[in-house]
């Protein structure tokens, strides 16, 4: 039986308008709805039966962000996993990091948790980077398959299929390994209630960046955030003289 | 003035005890009972209770979107209005949820939740489908609640934990054709056996789950030979199995709203209950009814509270985006006058709820009066927040597919079942009236010898005669506690407390014993009794607000500035309606009505086309 880590991130619900702060350092994160990142759900769903199929005998669930992410981490616990890593980080901190620095946490934590198999969201909805399960492979040294379509666990080696342009791709990958999982590999279960107050019983190791040894200085800088251009307002015009004189004064024709 | 005037009434045992009445305090720490004596009663009200701390409060956000993110994504309201049933897929989500059995406590199985965390889960419903609110709701707010209040150990032992997980659905059994509002006319009948069981006959109406319940909280009456040698029939409730054999139902009825909600009526042949499912001893149902209803009111206002906020949200939504004449329909004083007011109601509305919630939570003793405000309160809110979305949508409002028009025949049941808002206004009006009746009865005793008891009268007639002309009020008791912003309103509403209570103690005075028969009088008496109670909690939530990190302060204020000012007009204009000509128009409307129940047709006029002037 093998021992899973899968990653979790706390970020705006999906659902939320989002919207960008005045002085464009950024998006409004204070008051507005979060939850785990959608493709992160999946990856927790996917582990968790490993574990319903007795391949995997437990799950590690970690999340890297401020406070409030160990409520992410407690709806992973709830989904099934048994036992949480928090690494915290402010929510300054955690929006300056890059995928590679949050990679080497990761792959830190792989190595101490002592996992066989790491599994993670393709990417997630705010940053959409794209990048940290390739990256945390590579610092590994890791086989990696991204974008996962399914899964098979055959003990020491895995059968998965991947979504490409035109079809299905099916490889077959030695483990230890990092995968990552697409959309359409599982349904995800809800956190349930009594659950979710279990899993507050369960064991969450709280450490910070630099026990995992990475450095979280900024190496981003953000220059402005903006929100998409705003389409002007149309306006109608008596005739088509009118539209083709308005449309030579703007330049156009 | 007698202090047991409302006791003997024929009228109580009809209305105002069917409606959920306890013995009248002496002294109450009620918000509600104490206006009646123009009093202001902090305890419950002021400052705003806060229960929980950001601890407690991240908790019960965390399950409430938890919950609310899954009943949304697995829930097809439309769908279960349509087929009349629950999907199993959203029976099987609410079972994994907890959400059967929300107040059982954890060992036995359910969510161990107080009521205030109850309430904020019963807004999920209320705002996503009414249906499975009443689904879940009759099945742990009045189905199995004897047991979880009144029962036995062994009782909750046996049944808790099957009805909390969802595994068996409770129902609760009081209406019969001939017993609705006056609930202590049950016929059903449960006799004594010899071996101490007893034996159940009798037939219940309109019962919410009757068809799929498997438990069931019956009441009946159990003959008792009195001293005397005759039997007297003596309400009791029993805790009665479908297993026992003889339980059997009708079809489901067809109805207006909650379709997914199962209504039927159930029948009882000669079932045998073993004695140990009685609950309480022969004699307390009615108690055991009045304390399950009273104790499940609240819910029904916090679940509309949901439902209020989802209409606003669809309201808002389409009013934002809807262009006529060129504007955008929000930019009309006609649309934000509808807008504005629902959402000054809801607010309203929900500082009510919460305030019932919490005084139950810290077992206030008599909290049903602000229970039954409440209930009135919220049902009546949401009906008009309803009708208002639908017609700030237009013909889109009245279209099956956009859920509104179903909202609102889902609504319509709230001011009707436990306990119609009529008589509930009754119970306010005249339990109110005979607790301020108690404090005057040393005064009516004093009056009987003048000369002696001067001093004590003189005294009454001219804090009567001040109060009357405003120089001693409520409101100097009531600024206290409200922020200087709101100070204008505190002395509006202080000064309204002090003429209800110069009306109250004046048609006390006037009418006497007889006032149980001024049915016209007493709810024009509780409708300003729920406006105040509705204002001062207003008073309190909005500046609570003005102390928190991350309330819209100012929204807040505009919020309570809006309700208040609409409310001071419904107070005052039911005070208004007190006088003699309005009692002339009470007589000719009284008359009105015999006449149409005694005429032919019960329509009078000669029709317009037979009017013949020549
Ligand atoms: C969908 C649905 C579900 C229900 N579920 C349940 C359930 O689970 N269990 C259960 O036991 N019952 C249930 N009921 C019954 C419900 O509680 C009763 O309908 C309600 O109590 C009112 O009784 P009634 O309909 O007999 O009206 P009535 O009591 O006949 O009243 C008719 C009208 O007269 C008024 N009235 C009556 N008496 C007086 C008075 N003294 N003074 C002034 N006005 C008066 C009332 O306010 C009302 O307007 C349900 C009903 C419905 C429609």
């Amino acid at each position: 039986m093998v021992r899973v880590a899968v990653g979790v991130k706390r970020v705006i619900d999906y659902a939320v308008k989002i919207r960008v702060k005045p002085d464009g350092s950024g998006v409004v994160k204070d008051s507005v709805k979060h939850s785990m990142n959608p493709f992160c759900e999946i990856a927790v769903e996917e582990a968790v039966r490993l574990k319903e199929k007795k391949i995997a005998k437990e799950i590690v669930a970690f999340t890297i962000g401020p406070k409030q992410s160990a409520e992410t981490l407690r709806t992973a616990l709830a989904m099934g996993c048994d036992r949480g890593v928090h690494v915290n980080v402010d929510q300054a901190q955690l929006d300056a990091l890059t995928p590679l620095q949050i990679s080497k946490m990761a792959a830190k934590i792989a190595e101490t948790e002592a996992a066989d198999l790491l599994l993670m969201g393709k990417l997630a909805i705010d940053g959409d980077y794209g990048q940290t399960a390739a990256m945390t492979a590579a610092i590994l040294d890791w086989p990696q398959a991204t974008n996962l379509y399914s899964l098979q666990h055959n003990g020491d080696s895995a059968t998965v299929e991947r979504e490409i342009d035109g079809g299905l791709e099916t490889n077959e990958i030695k483990t230890p390994a990092v995968l990552s999982v697409d959309l359409r590999i599982n349904q995800p279960r809800y956190a349930t209630l009594p659950n979710i107050m279990k899993a507050k019983k369960k064991k969450v190791k709280a450490v910070k960046p630099a026990d995992l040894g990475v450095d979280v200085a900024p190496t981003l800088n953000v220059i402005k955030v903006a929100e998409p251009p705003v389409r002007a307002a149309g306006e109608i015009v008596e005739d088509v003289d009118t539209l083709i004189s308005k449309l030579k004064d703007a330049g156009r024709i | 003035m007698k202090r047991v005037i409302l006791q003997k009434s024929n009228f109580l045992k009809q209305g105002v005890r069917a409606a959920g009445s306890k013995p009248i305090p002496d002294r109450s720490d009620s918000f509600v009972f104490g206006l009646f004596n123009g009093e202001i009663n902090p305890k419950n009200i002021f400052p705003y209770p806060s229960v929980f701390n950001q601890e407690q409060v991240d908790e019960l956000n965390e399950l409430f979107s938890a919950s609310f993110d899954a009943f949304d994504g697995t829930n097809e309201a439309l769908e279960n209005d349509l087929r009349g049933d629950l999907d199993p897929e959203m029976v099987q989500m609410l079972r994994d949820f907890g959400l059967f059995g929300m107040q059982v406590p954890e060992e036995l199985g359910g969510l161990g939740m107080s009521n205030v965390q109850m309430a904020r889960m019963s807004e999920i419903g209320g705002e996503l489908d009414l249906g499975v609110s009443i689904y879940i709701g009759a099945h742990q707010s009045i189905g199995f609640k004897a047991i979880l209040i009144l029962g036995t150990q062994e009782m909750k032992e046996k049944y808790l934990p099957l009805v909390a997980s969802g595994e068996k659905i409770a129902a609760f059994c009081l209406t019969e054709p001939s017993t609705g509002s006056d609930a202590s006319s049950v016929q059903t009948r449960a006799v004594k056996q010899e071996d101490g069981s007893y034996l159940m006959n009798g037939g219940k109406i309109w019962i919410t789950g009757g068809g799929i319940a498997d438990i069931f909280t019956v009441f009946a009456q159990v003959p008792v030979q009195q001293e005397d040698g005759t039997i007297k029939d003596k309400m009791t409730a029993f805790i009665v199995e479908r297993d026992f054999g003889g339980v059997t139902h009708g079809a489901p009825e067809k109805k207006m709203g909650i379709k997914c909600s199962n209504t039927a009526e159930v029948y009882f042949d000669d079932v045998r209950i073993p004695a140990e499912n009685m609950i309480g001893e022969v004699g307390e149902g009615f108690k055991v009814a009045m304390e399950v209803l009273n104790s499940g009111r609240y819910g029904m206002g916090a679940t509309l509270n949901g439902t209020q906020k989802g209409l606003i949200k669809k309201a808002t939504e389409f009013a934002a985006n809807r262009t006529q004449f060129r504007d955008k329909i929000y930019k009309f004083g006609a649309i934000q006058e509808k807008l504005a007011r629902m959402h000054a109601e809801q607010y309203a509305s929900e500082a009510v709820s919460y305030l019932v919630a919490n005084a139950m939570d810290h077992k206030t003793e008599n909290y049903h009066l602000e229970a039954a405000c409440g209930k009135i309160f919220a049902s009546e809110r949401a009906w008009h927040c309803c009708d208002e979305t639908i017609q700030v949508m237009g013909g889109m409002g009245y279209m099956f597919e956009q859920g509104v028009e179903k909202v609102m025949r889902d609504l319509r049941i709230f001011r009707i079942f436990e306990g119609t808002n009529d008589i509930l206004r009754l119970m306010v009006g005249l339990q109110g009236l005979q607790y301020t009746g108690q404090q005057l009865a040393p005064i009516a005793k004093a009056a009987k010898s003048p000369i002696a008891n001067a001093p004590t009268l003189i005294k009454f007639k001219m804090d009567q005669r001040a109060k009357e002309k405003g120089s001693k009020t409520a409101v100097n008791d009531l600024k206290q506690y409200v922020d200087p912003a709101l100070h204008p309103e505190a002395q509006k509403v202080g000064e309204a407390i002090t003429r209800f209570e110069v009306a109250s103690k004046k048609i006390l005075q006037k009418f006497n014993k007889d006032i149980i028969n001024q049915q016209f009088h007493v709810k024009r008496i509780a409708e300003a009794a729920i406006e105040l109670f509705a204002s001062s909690a207003v008073l309190s939530r909005a500046t609570a607000a003005q102390k928190h990190p991350t309330a819209n302060k100012e929204e807040e204020i505009l919020l309570a500035k809006t309700y208040i000012f609409d409310s001071l007009k419904k107070i005052h204009g039911a005070l208004d309606q007190l006088t003699e000509q309005d009692e002339s128009h009470w007589k000719n409307m009284a008359e009105l009505t015999e006449k149409m129940v005694n005429a032919d047709s019960p329509v009078l006029g000669a029709h317009p086309t037979e009017l013949i002037h020549k």
